[in-house]
């Protein structure tokens, strides 16, 4: 048996302040204090990812971590770190790692670098909280503060689009973020805790004789959660925000905002409702009914786009389904599947839109129409693109796969076989949508004007584009080809689900 | 002499004293009457809370002599919650002024506006200070008619201090409005005193109020507090009032004046009417729920930065009325959330409005222009004070950290378990509207096409002020607790 | 009708005139003078309330506070045309111009 490291109630803390110290330093530098600007944002992305690792090696030997703050009187600030806080928690830090990384090198000439990377660093801030929250007041917290801090980066470029942009994310968010208050407070006031708890802490009995009471609480707070994780019809922000620089995309669509979403309906099912009751509800048809619906509605929008960010945005809007779908049937290969595609999605995500980020900065290339020849001109970048693209299809060996695979032989264990042909449909229409954009990449010759070009004549773009993509894109390969490994996402995601404290 | 004594003395005669030496208009002199009332104040505020914390609510009668002729002091978990509000606020808010009113050594120029701005506004803040901390802790009610006068004069001078025309009429018009307010609450008491022969809130407490002529002089007094409050639909003067002012009268006017008025309602409600009649306190509530709809409405539609923090104000204040009818909450017993929650509300906004008024103290003053279009990309050039006002907007929407969204977290929950349901859709509606006015400024200050490139570089220590307040708002948000124990400590309940 | 019922009910009258004239007349020397009747009006309230206690034995309470009222009253009545003039000096005529009105935005 192993033993931990670090027993430590306070590692949780820790974990959030080294960003949210940064952040705040960052706040008051100078525009031009560029190294120490650096300095701070590196020390603090490392110093995370040392913390995270730490409590995974003690939460593997058995140990767990808390920590509160009272806050008010019976309701506390409270950081804990078990298993499946710690899924969120290290695929966040790990990416924010490398985004930070990327961002450094993307944001280069861009204006008041400062503000963007003191919120950048405010929302992985409130990005792990919303992970480790012990209960639902913590997360609430974390998670309206997502929604303020994200806000300066969506529309950080100030130009009208952005500005729009922020307006629609703004009413989106703080619209379901009202309703996610009531709820909470309600469900507070309703069941008489806040606290998150394996298999729920909502009363069967309670939600017998008022089922009415409770359909509406899930309801306010399956919204609430709904709106980030993007579900249809609430999915609308999500394509828009698009215009944002490619670093605050990467981190709307893999490591933050959406991701936050889809961690408050698990949290929402399984630590809160619990599912047997969610599904005693009926609730489970619900969510799985819109999931698939989400699935196959934002895939066709996907074959319609010819901006490459929008397909992606579309892409994100259906693979995040995948998780609520998982986690919300009543079978362990099923939840293992959605859990693990938290992960997996993450990086695949990532990839592309490092990838789609990494294009448009070299060469100017917006649309998938003018992709012709580009991947002659940049080979690692697509070679990034075309792994993370045939991940989201779900060929193995890649991430996606695993997930999918999962997903299948859970749908069949829940009892609601129908799900599969959904995931295949979604299979067909993602290739549908993918493959024309490697074909044009790969296959096409040079059809656009491409800017910069003359600037920087040598293959691909700044390295330090290039490498945060093909970390993450070897890391989607890596977690599919090794899934069976002790230290695959894969294994970890069993390890809730056998642990139960899902 | 005990803390209580010590402390309730440096809390009204600390500001006072340094007002009269503030009167000498020599730049040294200011400096030093600034600094000591500034420190009387914090002072005594700490002295009162570790009092009040270990002992429990106190009182202090003034040279040994007792009602009624006497003056009495009188200290509790509630009046001290104020006290340091108000010390916080108002050392932030004299720092501020320090730099705002231009290099106090030119003040040989004492004829021109700017001078007279500098002269006057150290000895009328420092005067109102002491009048503040007077209504926080009296215990009768001929003395709160005086300390509210005072007030109320003060304030309305301050506003003339600003050099424009519509200053100098809004002032005039604030001076008329709080001066019949005082009126009508002076109506009120001398009617109580013919009825009981008693001024003490205490002894009128006691005496259970009941009848026509207690309910005349109970709704005469609303009404007066009322105007001075700008409750809606009495609102009318405060914007132009709150907007004309200088911006560290702004701020002090909309974060602290009128919470004076507040407080008076609040302890002649609960303490003295033990909570009058819950038709009376749904009437106010509907008023508030009015005020956050209206007042909101108009700060969207206004194009001058300071005009719409003072609408926000207005509707903000609404906020602090919808705690009167979830306070007894259909039960008749005090609903401890409502208690709480509104008081949060009130401190954050306190803490928040005040933030946000520096920071476009500081925004105007860098363009030298008021109107929204002008501070287009300020974002770009006076950062810190962009944060402040963001950070105050935050607090003041109840998002979270911020002692805003604990405040309505609380309050929101006081509804739901009585079961107001249209109470729930207020608090919940009202933050929303908030931020629709916020971002408004927000996005004119991000647009970055017209960032200004030439603009009078504002000194720190104006942009530390207003940061320094907001930062206080959102460490609130966490340290809810305190807040809430001491405002256990006290006599506003007294059933 | 007692004599105290009488006085209060005078005062009260005293009051509302008062409070009239604030409202209607324009002119701010009478919107100041309007004010003073106001306060008067109270004051006689205040000074008949002794009444109610023992005849014959004064009560000074209500005394000392019509004092300080008067005090006040004075104070107030000095700033209220010290900037009355100068409202005078700058628009040119010693009443309040219309009120800005809610819907209009500029300030």
């Amino acid at each position: 048996m192993v033993t931990p490291l670090v027993t430590w109630d306070a590692l949780p803390l820790l974990v959030v302040l080294s960003s949210f110290v940064p952040g705040i330093a960052i706040m008051f530098l100078r525009e031009e204090q560029e190294a120490l600007r650096t300095t701070l944002n590196l020390v603090g992305a490392l110093a995370k990812l040392v913390f995270v690792s730490l409590m995974l090696q003690g939460v593997a030997a058995g140990a767990s971590y808390e920590w509160a703050l009272e806050v008010l009187p019976g309701l506390s600030l409270t950081l804990e770190g078990d298993a499946l806080a710690l899924l969120f928690v290290t695929l966040s830090a790990a990416l924010w790692l490398v985004t930070t990384l990327y961002a450094i090198g993307y944001m280069q000439g861009h204006e008041n670098r400062t503000r963007f990377f003191s919120f950048f660093s405010l929302c992985v801030t409130a990005t792990t909280g919303i992970a480790m929250a012990g209960d639902l007041f913590t997360f609430v917290l974390f998670y309206e503060a997502l929604t303020w801090a994200t806000y300066p980066l969506v529309v950080h470029s100030g130009t009208p689009e952005a500005v729009r942009a922020g307006r629609s994310y703004l009413a989106y968010t703080l619209g379901a973020g009202t309703l996610l208050v009531v709820g909470a407070v309600w469900f507070q006031v309703t069941v008489g805790t806040v606290n998150f708890s394996p298999g729920g802490v909502v009363d069967a009995m309670a939600v017998d004789a008022e089922p009415l009471r409770y359909g509406i609480l899930f309801f306010l707070l399956f919204v609430g959660m709904g709106v980030k994780s993007a579900f249809f019809p609430l999915h609308g922000w999500l394509p828009t925000a698009m215009v944002a620089p490619a670093p605050v995309s990467a981190l709307l669509h893999a490591v933050a905002v959406v991701k936050a979403g889809a961690f408050g309906i698990i949290r929402l099912v399984h630590s809160l409702f619990g599912i047997e009751v969610t599904w005693q509800m009926g609730a489970t048809t619900v969510i799985v009914a819109v999931a698939s619906f989400t699935i196959i509605y934002a895939s066709i929008r996907a074959l319609a786009q010819d901006d490459l960010k929008r397909i992606l945005a579309f892409s994100t809007v259906s693979q995040l389904s995948y998780i609520a779908l998982g986690v919300a049937l009543l079978d362990p290969m099923a939840q293992v599947g959605g859990l693990v595609h938290l992960v997996h999605q993450g990086l695949m995500k990532i990839t592309l839109f490092f990838c789609a980020g990494l294009i448009t900065e070299t060469l100017g290339v917006k649309t998938v129409s003018a992709m012709g020849g580009v991947a002659r001109r940049m080979p690692l970048t697509m070679a990034a693109f075309t792994i993370g693209a045939l991940g989201m299809i779900g060929l193995p060996p890649v991430a996606g796969f695993i997930s999918k695979w999962y997903l299948g032989i859970g749908s069949l264990g829940a009892g609601v076989p129908w799900v599969i042909p959904v995931l295949l449909a979604s299979s067909l229409l993602n290739a549908a949508y993918f493959l024309p954009i490697l074909r044009t990449a790969y296959f096409d010759d040079r059809n656009a004007e491409w800017s910069g070009e003359e600037a920087r004549r040598g293959l691909e773009g700044d390295w330090r584009l290039v490498w945060p993509a093909v970390v993450t894109a070897a890391l989607s390969l890596g977690v599919g080809l090794f899934a069976a490994s002790d230290l695959s996402p894969l294994s970890w995601a069993i390890l809730i689900v056998e642990r139960g404290v899902l | 002499m005990t803390p209580f004594e010590l402390w309730t003395s440096v809390a009204v005669f600390g500001p006072l004293l340094a007002a009269v030496l503030a009167l000498s208009g020599r730049p040294r002199i200011l400096r030093i009457a600034l600094a000591t009332g500034s420190a009387s104040a914090l002072a005594a505020a700490l002295g009162l809370w570790g009092a009040v914390t270990h002992e429990g609510p106190g009182r202090h009668l003034l040279g040994g002599w007792g009602q009624p002729l006497g003056i009495e002091l009188w200290v509790d978990g509630f009046a001290t919650a104020m006290l340091l509000v108000t010390a916080v606020v108002g050392s932030a808010i004299s720092l501020y002024s320090l730099s705002y009113f231009g290099d106090l050594s030119e003040l040989s120029v004492r004829e021109s506006p700017a001078g007279r701005g500098a002269r006057y506004f150290a000895p009328l803040w420092l005067l109102l200070w002491s009048a503040l901390n007077g209504i926080y802790l009296s215990a009768d009610l001929f003395n709160l008619y005086v300390m509210l006068e005072i007030l109320g004069l003060a304030a309305a001078a301050i506003v003339t201090l600003a050099v424009t025309t519509q200053a100098t009429v809004a002032g005039m018009r604030y001076l008329i409005v709080s001066l019949v307010g005082s009126l009508f609450f002076l109506l009120g008491v001398a009617l109580l005193y013919v009825e009981y022969g008693v001024l003490s809130l205490e002894a009128l407490a006691a005496a259970e109020p009941a009848g026509p002529a207690a309910a005349i002089a109970l709704v005469s007094m609303t009404v007066g507090m009322a105007m001075k409050t700008a409750l809606f639909p009495f609102h009318a003067w405060l914007p132009p009032a709150h907007a004309g002012a200088p911006a560290p009268g702004s701020a002090l006017l909309s974060a602290l004046v009128v919470k004076g008025s507040f407080f008076i309602l609040v302890r002649l409600w609960f303490a003295v009417y033990g909570g009058g009649t819950e038709g009376g306190l749904f009437v106010l509530g509907l008023l508030g729920a009015g005020a956050i709809l209206w007042g909101s409405l108009l700060a969207l539609r206004q194009t001058s930065l300071k005009r719409l923090i003072a609408y926000s104000t207005v509707a903000q204040l609404g906020y602090l009325f919808v705690m009167f009818p979830l306070l007894l909450g259909g039960s008749g017993e005090v609903n401890a959330d409502a208690w709480s929650g509104g008081m949060l509300l009130l401190l954050s906004h306190a803490l928040a409005k005040a933030a946000m008024f520096l920071a476009a103290g500081n925004m105007s003053y860098a363009v030298a222009e008021d109107s929204l279009p002008a501070i287009s990309g300020i974002a770009h050039r006076l950062p810190v004070s962009f944060f402040a006002f963001g950070l105050g907007g935050l607090s003041l929407a109840g998002l979270p950290p911020s002692a805003g969204f604990l405040g309505k977290w609380l309050l929101l929950r006081s509804a739901i378990e009585s079961g107001a349901w249209g109470w729930v859709v207020v608090i919940a509606g009202g933050g929303l509207l908030t931020l629709g006015y916020v971002i408004l400024v927000l996005r004119y200050a991000l647009d970055r096409k017209d960032a200004p490139d030439d603009y009078r570089p504002v000194p720190r220590r104006m942009e530390g002020a207003a940061i320094l307040l907001a930062l206080v708002a959102v460490v609130l948000g966490v340290r809810g607790v305190e807040v809430v124990a001491l405002l256990q400590q006290g006599a506003v309940f007294p059933w | 009708m007692t004599s105290l019922d009488l006085y209060t009910v005078a005062g009260a009258l005293i009051f509302a005139l008062g409070l009239h004239a604030v409202l209607v007349r324009g002119h701010l020397f009478w919107k100041v003078l309007a004010i003073n009747v106001m306060g008067t009006g109270i004051f006689l309230v205040l000074l008949a309330a002794p009444a109610r206690s023992t005849p014959g034995v004064a009560d000074p309470v209500p005394q000392a506070m019509v004092l300080t009222g008067i005090v006040v009253a004075v104070a107030a009545t000095a700033l209220a045309l010290g900037v009355a003039l100068r409202v005078t000096a700058r628009t040119g005529a010693p009443f309040l111009p219309d009120p800005d009105d809610d819907r209009e935005g500029g300030g």
